[in-house]
């Protein structure tokens, strides 16, 4: 457990220290609220109607952007290779990572949401239910990138194929993402949509940290 | 381990299939006879689909796209289910191919998915007045589309093969573990397609369409299988090539 925690307050600490990359990234979620009402006109009914849409498509671009750092640099530098004869397992130590990732980098974005929802007419209650399920869905999002990070590591020019394979894969939690959200769509709706989408966080973050650590573990061979 | 190897002893039947160089030699012989199956099966069922089948009442004869349709959307999924067979070959057993499966595969079921959409389009246009709606079904299988065609891309980043086919199966099986949870999800999302007419009720088509639908699907699973052996066959004499090449030029170099 030391060494769990460990992993994750070296992660974070190696995040924070490179602030601009945080900051980058949360200006990218932010800049996607302010290019959609140009690009569609500031109709603020209309604009209320997609808000939770566009953010959750804001949250998606934005943790695939943020993929390549994942395992990227541990991986250029040989920490990964050292991490393996941890005391610990190595799926652990991916799970570690992959908590730590959660926190630099899509924590960020969640705080942010506030500042979108601004720009994009949202009442707060429809607030916070994108904030609930941002919360609850995200952990599956990236748990679905970790494995295509993983896979891609090894790759110079890998940084698109990544976002590529895991789309069509984190299109469940899109669906049930945005349906979280949605208020009358029918009785009890919103919030089965809500707990599918907590059951696919938690089957994807039990059962990818393996899949992801196998892959590094091939690539590493 | 130094275990001995006598070249010269006689394979058993499983070896003659895992090994590369003796499936070269068998598979031969499988190229001519399913190339002349599948022509007899398509001559035989287009026969049955364009001139002795009946018309629907009310959709005429644009119903006969369905013998073109319904084999391609059988074998998108179905070239899938073989590609996550030789996942779990790669991975569990290292069969040494079953990689060459799976990167076979992956080409043949992109196209299969795309002539399934295709004719969909074809067929929602006069029926539902739409070539394309985001119903449930269509979208998953665009969705599976996409996947082909993302794991063809990744097939083609890597150098190494042998180490991509390890990776790539892991994605494979991801997405095989993945495919019933986008199936569900883009059927709560959006519904409109017809119900799946092969159910456990029991068919609800009459035998005059039912046959010679069946004799086209079977007719396509024996191109795919055809195609597939045929692309194993490159695949691996492609890299027996690859090897060649290397090996004169390191000779070359000195």
């Amino acid at each position: 457990m030391k060494a769990f925690l460990s992993i994750i307050r070296r992660d974070i600490k190696l995040a924070t220290s490179s602030f601009g990359d945080m900051l980058t990234l949360v200006l990218f979620f932010i800049m996607i609220g302010v290019i959609v009402p140009i690009a569609i006109g500031p109709d603020k009914n209309l604009l209320a109607s997609i808000a939770p849409g566009v953010i959750w498509i804001a949250a998606f671009l934005s943790s695939l952007l943020a993929l390549d750092k994942m395992f990227r640099q541990d991986f250029d530098d040989g920490s990964l290779l050292a991490m393996r004869h941890a005391s610990i397992s190595f799926e652990a130590i991916v799970f570690a990572k992959l908590i730590a990732h959660w926190l630099t980098s899509i924590l960020p974005l969640i705080i942010a949401t506030p500042m979108l929802a601004l720009m994009l007419n949202m009442n707060t209650q429809i607030l916070i239910y994108t904030i609930i399920s941002l919360l609850v869905g995200t952990p599956a999002l990236i748990s679905f990138g970790a494995v295509g990070a993983a896979i891609t590591v090894s790759l110079r020019r890998g940084g698109l194929i990544a976002p590529v394979l895991i789309l069509p894969l984190s299109l469940p939690i899109l669906i049930f993402g945005v349906s979280a959200i949605k208020l009358g769509t029918g009785a009890g709706t919103q919030s089965a949509a809500l707990l599918i989408l907590g059951a696919i966080s938690l089957i994807t973050v039990a059962f990818t940290p393996f899949a992801s650590a196998l892959a590094l573990k091939l690539t590493q061979e | 381990m130094t275990q001995k190897i006598d070249p010269l002893k006689k394979m058993n039947w499983f070896d003659r299939i895992a090994h590369p160089g003796q499936f070269l030699k068998w598979s031969r012989y499988l190229i001519l006879p399913l190339a002349i199956l599948s022509v007899i099966l398509f001559g035989v069922g287009l026969w049955f689909a364009f001139f002795n089948s009946p018309e629907d009442y009310q959709m005429g004869d644009t119903v006969r796209i369905m013998y073109i349709h319904v084999p391609n959307a059988w074998l998108s999924q179905l070239v899938y289910v073989t590609m996550a067979v030789s996942a779990i070959g790669t991975l569990v057993w290292r069969h040494p191919l079953a990689d060459v499966a799976m990167k076979a595969a992956a080409p043949l079921g992109a196209a299969f998915t795309t002539m399934a959409l295709f004719t969909g389009a074809l067929w929602g246009r006069p029926t539902w007045g739409t070539y394309w709606e985001w119903d449930g079904r269509m979208t998953a299988t665009l969705i599976l589309l996409l996947m082909y065609l993302g794991i063809i891309a990744l097939w083609r980043s890597f150098d190494d093969q042998l180490r991509a086919a390890k990776l790539i199966a892991i994605i494979v099986l991801v997405g095989t573990i993945n495919i019933p949870i986008i199936k569900f999800s883009v059927d709560w999302w959006n519904t409109l397609h017809q119900p799946s007419i092969v159910s456990s009720e029991g068919l609800s088509m009459p035998a005059s369409i039912y046959t010679p639908l069946l004799i086209m699907m079977l007719a396509f699973t024996t191109l795919f299988a055809l195609l597939q052996t045929n692309a194993m066959r490159t695949e691996i004499l492609r890299r027996k090539a690859d090897r060649q090449l290397r090996k004169s030029l390191n000779k070359e170099n000195g």
